[in-house]
């Protein structure tokens, strides 16, 4: 099965390179046979990786320890759950997983629009091939996942070996979301591709602006979903499993992945301004060129050990093909750039500075100056070195004293932007529009003040989520009656219709609302509390409202592990509340351990209880327990960012007019933003 | 040209006030990065600043006691004697022949520390039954 995979593998290399010349041929030529066949080749470079892929998680389901890579991440007592994830587990692995991703894109993407946007997609067909010609070349030459396992045999040649088992899946791995985290990440990696593709493709082919940017909002917004999914879950991740009480440090892998995020989330806004203004042509092309640069640039920070981190793979020359290939990309951008840039002239100008226009402006500068600040911190110790002599690392300090202002900013825009007019806003549309929320906010944070909160930043961040919050429900609301004088339907069932109407929209406010509540989830940090002591069975610590009790503790051998557990049980006012079994498992296969952390999540705070160690003189369990404010607020924002996301990608029920008999229906109140719509519009906006 | 110069002073702002915040937040948690080589030839200031040291924990030196942990990183031919003396608990994945940072100061010949990670090192098979062969692939 190994030789069948590796096989595969090599024929797609082959077909993307035929989809890649053939295709450039078939842009100069026009030759619908070339055109045909080159589409043809880039669909069966897609088949061939699936193959290659479902080849190599067959060994590990087959437990064929004859392949070098299997045997380094799986054994016979390994679940079959982690035996599907073992796939990403290594280098050459998730190297192919990338490949794999990238190919339901592409493939997705070439049948799609198969009969459409002929001008357009073989020029995109071009650029995907290229992109996929590089990561099959790591996936043949550099980086074979294929590669048999072999000893140095007597006559000096090697000799093939199989083993009887393998070494296993490192523990640290061995938890739920190392199923679910990588594939979310790589598939927001891989997913700004395509449009990356569609924006060079556009550049190149001189495509009017609106069409491109129509085509590739979707495929956007698909990849940023999965982006926001997988970061979030990293953090969860981080969280529950590593045991030191936080999601996120600031660590060179954790930021690779924040970048590209960041510029897809300033795209995903600016485009509205290309859309609705004919603006930002110039911005709006590099901010995509730049997400995907980005997303290679994490990917290659990762793997090859440049900056130091807890994640990194171990150290591999793989970087050098990394930079090379960016190397490339930025050339291109910029040569497609140079020749074509007068293409990308701006039909309008900026009015006024209390305008939409303006809100979007400074939501793009601030969400790029944080992307400068998170690569420079990154990349600090690289670029000191190379400056002067010394490598200097910049820790958590750095990024929080830049990105907590920044993210508060960004929470206000999220606010004004959407109630502020394009091109210029009147003062009473400002009084209309912002009288309540600057009431509700204002408020907010006089009472969280009274209540004793102190921690400034935190405090503003309250007040401008009261702030966000009150503007997203009036929107909701003011839609909702326009639909409701009309329908007689509930406020809730006109607010469902009124999302469903203009879904971009109102998805939108929705991912909003999700991230206000991330926020608010955030702003707990500043009250983190936690304790350390070493414990006997009877013995209590205490912290906030609670008691901790250790009751007994016992170790308890399973499949591929021994579990070390306490139980601890939890009183509240001294009445019994729940008991939590915090545990370090010991695995047999390589001796390592990794840590349970205990969790007792609630809206309120999660009171999160590691099994620290053995005391070095006593030998006693050391138990370390934090209090962590509003966590849950987190994960609960990301799955309505999410489902947001999901809403605004489908497409808008149709409003319905309806006449009956001579009566001439009363003209629709103007509702803010929204004008009233008796012509039919076609799907999507 | 008013607006332009109203968007251009916002704009200026914003991003002087952001580099005010980065550069104090840069003073504030900035540390060298040396080899265990390196530190023999520091000198005076230098010593005493907060850096980080990496190298590779010698196997069986780690050794607990009340409120710090000894041992000995190894890298480049020379050897450091560390004391971590943080509260956190020790990673997991510090064991012997680990790859580890350390972050502290180097006082009196040994290196105090206040912050360990470690990382997994590249695996060596020695599979039950079998004998023991190199791999090149790589771990996590």
């Amino acid at each position: 099965m190994d030789v069948f995979g590796s096989f595969a593998l090599i024929l797609a290399f082959i077909c993307a390179v035929y989809a890649f010349g053939g295709g450039i041929a078939a842009i100069i030529t026009r030759h619908p046979l070339l055109v045909k066949s080159t589409r043809q080749a880039g669909i069966a470079t897609c088949c061939l990786i699936f193959i290659a892929t479902f080849s190599l998680e067959y060994l590990f389901f087959t437990d064929n320890f004859s392949a070098a890579y299997v045997v380094s991440h799986s054994n016979r007592a390994l679940a079959t759950f982690y035996k599907i994830a073992a796939l990403w587990a290594g280098q050459e692995g998730s190297l192919l997983f990338w490949s794999f991703l990238l190919s339901i894109y592409v493939f997705s993407v070439l049948i799609a629009y198969r009969n459409k946007n002929g001008e357009l997609m073989p020029y995109v067909g071009v650029i995907l091939a290229g992109v996929q010609i590089f990561f099959l070349t790591l996936n043949n030459f550099v980086a074979s996942p294929f590669k048999a396992l072999a000893v140095p045999g007597a006559s000096g040649a090697m000799d093939l070996v199989t083993r009887a088992d393998g070494n296993g899946l490192t523990p640290l791995l061995q938890y739920p979301e190392m199923v679910i985290h990588p594939p979310n990440l790589y598939s927001g990696y891989t997913g700004f591709t395509i449009p990356f593709a569609f924006a060079l493709a556009a550049l190149l082919a001189r495509y009017p602006g609106e069409k491109w940017i129509h085509l590739t909002r979707k495929w956007t917004m698909i990849a940023w979903c999965f982006q926001t999914a997988g970061i979030l879950l990293g953090a969860h991740w981080a969280y529950a499993v590593l045991g030191w009480g936080g999601y996120w440090g600031w660590d060179p892998v954790e930021n690779a992945s924040l970048l590209p995020w960041l510029t897809g989330t300033a795209f995903l806004h600016s485009v509205m301004m290309q859309e609705k203004r004919g603006m930002m042509k110039v911005w709006n092309v590099w901010l995509v060129f730049a997400t995907f640069i980005l997303c290679i640039t994490g990917t290659f920070l990762t793997r090859s050990g440049i900056v130091s981190s807890v994640h990194a793979f171990a150290q591999s020359s793989i970087g050098s093909w990394f930079v090379g290939f960016l190397i490339v990309i930025f050339t291109v951008c910029l040569a497609a750039y140079l020749k074509n840039r007068d293409y990308l002239k701006s039909e309008s100008q900026l009015d006024a500075i209390v305008s939409r226009e303006s809100s979007f402006l400074f939501n793009n500068l601030i969400l790029l100056v944080s992307c400068v600040a998170v690569l420079s911190g990154t990349l600090f110790p690289v670029l000191s070195e190379a400056v002067s002599g010394s490598k200097i690392n910049v820790g958590a300090p750095f990024f929080n004293k830049v990105n907590v202002p920044i993210g508060l900013f960004l929470l206000f825009l999220t606010g004004v932007g959407p109630l502020l007019a394009w091109r210029r806003t009147s003062l009473e549309s400002l009084k209309r529009n912002f009288a309540w929320p600057l009431i509700v906010g204002l408020v907010a944070g006089v009472v969280i003040f009274a209540l004793g909160c102190r921690e400034m930043y935190s405090l503003i961040c309250f007040s401008l989520c009261f702030f966000v919050t009150t503007t997203i429900v009036m929107e909701f609301y003011r839609g909702a009656k326009v639909i409701r004088v009309r329908s007689n339907a509930s406020y809730l069932t006109s607010a469902i219709e009124l999302t469903m109407r203009n879904t971009r929209r109102y998805g939108g406010y929705i991912v909003h609302m999700g991230m206000v509540l991330v926020f608010v989830g955030l702003a707990g940090v500043a009250f983190n509390q936690n304790v350390q002591k070493e414990m006997q069975p009877g013995s209590s610590i205490e912290l906030g409202k609670y008691k901790l009790v250790l009751q007994s503790y016992d170790s308890k051998p399973e499949a591929n592990y021994t579990g070390l557990r306490l139980n601890v049980e939890v009183f509240v006012d001294n009445k019994p509340l729940m008991m939590l079994y915090p545990e370090r498992r010991i695995f047999e296969t390589n001796g390592e351990t990794g840590t349970m952390v205990a969790i007792y999540s609630t809206l309120r705070e999660d009171l999160y209880v590691v099994y620290a160690g053995q005391s070095p003189d006593t030998k006693l369990p050391v138990i370390h327990a934090y209090l962590n404010p509003l966590v849950k607020w987190i994960w609960f924002g990301g799955v309505i960012v999410v489902f947001g996301t999901l809403v605004a990608l489908m497409p808008n029920r149709r409003a319905v007019l309806v006449l009956s008999g001579a009566q001439q229906p009363a003209p629709e109140p103007l509702v803010h933003g929204m004008t009233p719509s008796v012509t039919y519009r076609k799907g999507q906006d | 040209m008013k607006k332009q110069a109203k968007f251009a002073v916002g704009i200026s702002v914003i991003v002087v006030a952001l580099a005010c915040l980065a550069w104090l937040g840069y003073g504030e948690s900035k540390t060298y990065y040396h080899t265990i080589a390196e530190l023999e030839s520091l000198k005076g200031a230098e010593l005493s600043r907060r850096m980080r040291v990496g190298g590779t924990v010698a196997p069986g030196s780690i050794h607990h006691f009340t409120g710090r942990v000894d041992f000995v990183l190894e890298g480049e031919g020379k050897s450091l004697p560390v004391s971590y003396v943080g509260s956190d608990p020790l990673p997991d994945t510090f064991v012997d022949k680990s790859q580890a940072l350390v972050e502290g100061r180097p006082t009196d010949g040994r290196f105090v520390a206040e912050v360990v990670q470690a990382k997994c090192a590249s695996k060596y098979e020695a599979a039950p039954g079998g004998t023991v062969a190199t791999s090149s692939a790589a771990t996590k």
